[in-house]
């Protein structure tokens, strides 16, 4: 059964490639040698990790005291660092998930890498909630377990508790759909490999996947079923963390337009951390025939969207603060804008409202340096917005006695910058031992989408009339060889006796 | 002793209109292995469609059910707490702040029970072999595995068949 693409879509794989290019392409990296520029990386990345645990190691030794918390402000970078990571890790899920359910086909050749980002998201993420409980070693009374203390069971109605549980189906839900695609790429990879022991890594890792017709079908119900789930997972889970704040009574955060407000931030800085995982990677490993210009240009028109509606919804802040005629809302957000903090709120508005913006023009969003650039400025800008709203709004709340400064100290900094650390240390680890594509999905778009269909592997191309599987994609090379078939023929009269 | 066929082709269109063919004539093919899922394969060679969702919702309702019964004897039964004046009472009274959680424990429940049983069913574990007949499988080359008993036809008509179906190789086991 062919799909008929419309002729005036881009291909979304280009050149000639045929099944065999993609797996080739793929697993170069995992089969070849790193360059000295991964390795560079990676110490930098290495030396902030170390940088940041030795910090998380203070911090639990000495006591939050080491950060720049105070009585007034309670929560400041810990949390505000949490919602960010958080927030990029949903990009990942709605990649696979909800443009699987939308049958957007250029999400195959970015959904493994952006779920992986998601995965390390989100480990970098639960950090927070664990080091800035204190004593992170009872961090097991969150869980409902039967105890001493005459069985004291954790707040249910808590939104802080709604986050334990949220964050902890999101990361195993996220783990295992991503391994699940992972399987048969590992079996790919675990069949190319000759030295024995990548070949037994490989084979444990790859489950002794074999492809075979049974095991497709389950494997296409389950990715099926796992993205209807993952969707409302992704609205569910940042919902959750922003109840955390929306349903406390501080002016600023007690406001029912957090949890969509959130969510649409949360793919906002996503997928501005895809992009510049994106853009450095297919580069350095040679990918841009997969993750193609069209790709970039479809993550930024999300970006746009999602950075419009976070517009909107700050927009609608300042218009409720006002019309609610509540003082205390009111007030929350004159200081936000004119305040000690109004740098930070400038810094907020011009990275999220004013740069998605640019995305309106084709060639903008087309070019790829303005888009690095970009991506940083909303990923800077999202932190800004978090930071924003935590500790403007708690430094002066209700009673004017307690209104105070936040500093953070170079724990607090040190803290932060290991996360980033940590994470590029795991992706790129990453991008050396896993297959950085889902080689198994880009091959089945391949006929639909790739520039000139399916290319065939000339030594075994016996008795086809074209060189080519045309796709209804491009321009497939016209089939004029027929003189050259009969001669194929007699080969392969031959071959064929030999065996 | 069985006799099995391996039919490799270089392209699962043909495969599968090669696999039409045969299956009108009579041959009944066992498996098909390849490195994606090929569509429109499962009604031809007769593979029933799989009853994992079935499962999984039967996973997340249990999920359901143990996240509202649990709640229900945390909150309500066993250690009511007087949290700001909030009602304590009364289940019902509470629904509303135990959906977040019961919503997050039926995806657990459902996502993780579908997948120990979608790994039990495929009996894809760590640690155990694969069975595909050639490691090109996993790259760009499709197989059709026929049992040679199976067939309507001897083994050479078998073979003739699968040749002008656009096999390119023919192996046996």
């Amino acid at each position: 059964m062919h799909v008929v693409e419309a002729e005036i879509r881009e291909p979304l794989i280009l050149g000639e490639k045929s099944y065999n290019d993609i797996t080739e392409d793929v697993c170069a990296p995992i089969e070849g040698k790193a360059n000295s520029l991964w390795y560079f990386v990676f110490g930098l990345a290495g030396l902030l990790a170390l940088w940041g645990i030795g910090n998380i190691l203070y911090t639990i030794g000495v006591g939050i005291g080491v950060w720049g918390l105070n009585k007034t402000v309670g929560w400041a970078w810990d949390i505000t660092n949490f919602v960010w990571w958080v927030g990029i890790g949903h990009a990942g899920t709605l990649i696979s998930a909800v443009l699987l359910l939308f049958r957007q086909r250029w999400r195959m050749a970015i959904n493994r890498s952006a779920e992986a980002m998601t995965i390390f998201a989100v480990m970098m993420a639960a950090l927070f909630p664990g080091i800035h409980m204190g004593r992170i070693w009872q961090a097991y009374w969150v869980l409902p377990l039967p105890n001493q203390f005459g069985s004291l069971w954790p707040n249910f109605n808590s939104p802080l508790l709604w986050d334990v549980f949220a964050i902890s189906t999101y990361f195993s839900v996220s783990l295992v759909f991503w391994y699940i695609g992972l399987v048969p790429d590992f079996a790919s990879v675990r069949d190319r490999m000759i030295k024995p022991l990548p070949k037994k890594i490989y084979s444990i890792l790859a489950f002794g996947w074999s492809g075979n017709a049974k095991h497709w079908n389950r494997f296409e119900e389950v990715s099926l079923v796992l993205a209807g789930l993952a969707t409302p997972l992704v609205f569910s889970v940042h919902s959750i963390v922003s109840m955390d704040f929306a349903t406390s009574v501080i002016p600023g955060w007690h406001t029912t337009i957090f949890p969509p407000y959130f969510v649409a931030g949360a793919v906002f800085s996503g997928f501005a951390m895809v992009l510049t995982l994106m853009l450095i990677m297919r580069k350095v490993l040679k990918l841009e025939d997969y993750i193609t210009l069209k790709h970039i240009e479809y993550m930024n028109i999300i970006i746009m969207l999602t950075g419009s509606m976070v517009g909107v919804a700050y927009l609608t802040e300042l218009f409720v603060a006002w019309y609610s005629g509540v003082e205390y809302e009111g007030y929350a957000f004159m200081n936000r804008a004119t305040g000690p903090y109004w740098w930070a709120y400038a810094a907020m508005m011009t990275c999220n409202v004013i740069s998605p913006q640019l995305m309106w023009f084709k060639k903008i969003r087309r070019n790829l340096v303005i888009t690095f650039i970009l991506s940083i400025i909303v990923n800077i800008g999202m932190w800004f917005e978090r930071f924003v709203i935590i500790v403007t709004s708690i430094h002066r709340d209700y009673i004017t006695s307690s209104w105070t400064q936040f500093h953070p100290t170079y724990v607090d900094m040190g803290v932060f910058l290991g996360t980033i650390g940590l994470f590029f240390v795991l992706f790129l680890l990453y991008s050396r031992v896993f297959p950085v594509l889902a080689l198994n999905e880009v091959k089945t778009i391949l006929r639909a989408t790739g520039e000139f269909g399916v290319k065939k592997a000339k030594s075994t191309v016996f008795n086809v009339e074209n060189e080519f599987t045309p796709s209804e994609v491009g321009n497939a090379p016209a089939s004029d060889d027929s003189s050259e078939e009969s001669s194929d023929d007699a080969e392969n009269e031959e071959n064929k006796e030999q065996e | 002793m069985s006799n099995k066929i391996y039919a490799m082709y270089d392209d699962d269109a043909t495969l599968l209109h090669g696999a039409e063919s045969l299956v009108e004539k009579g041959v009944k093919i066992k498996d098909v292995f390849s490195p994606f899922p090929i569509h429109g394969i499962d009604p031809v060679i007769g593979i029933r469609k799989t009853r994992l969702a079935v499962c999984a919702f039967i996973y997340g309702l249990s999920g359901m059910l143990l996240a509202l019964v649990g709640m229900y004897y945390f909150m309500i039964q066993d250690w009511p707490m007087n949290i700001g004046g909030k009602p304590n009472y009364y289940f019902y009274q509470n629904i509303p702040a135990f959906i977040p959680i019961t919503f997050e424990i039926t995806v657990l429940c459902t996502a993780h029970g579908m997948a120990i049983t979608y790994f039990l069913r495929n009996k894809t574990l760590p640690g155990l072999t694969a069975k595909n007949p050639d490691p090109r499988t996993t790259d760009d080359k499709f197989v059709m595995e026929i049992e040679a008993a199976d067939a309507e036809m001897n083994e050479d008509a078998l073979i003739e068949a699968l040749m002008s179906t656009g096999a390119i190789e023919i192996n046996k086991a």
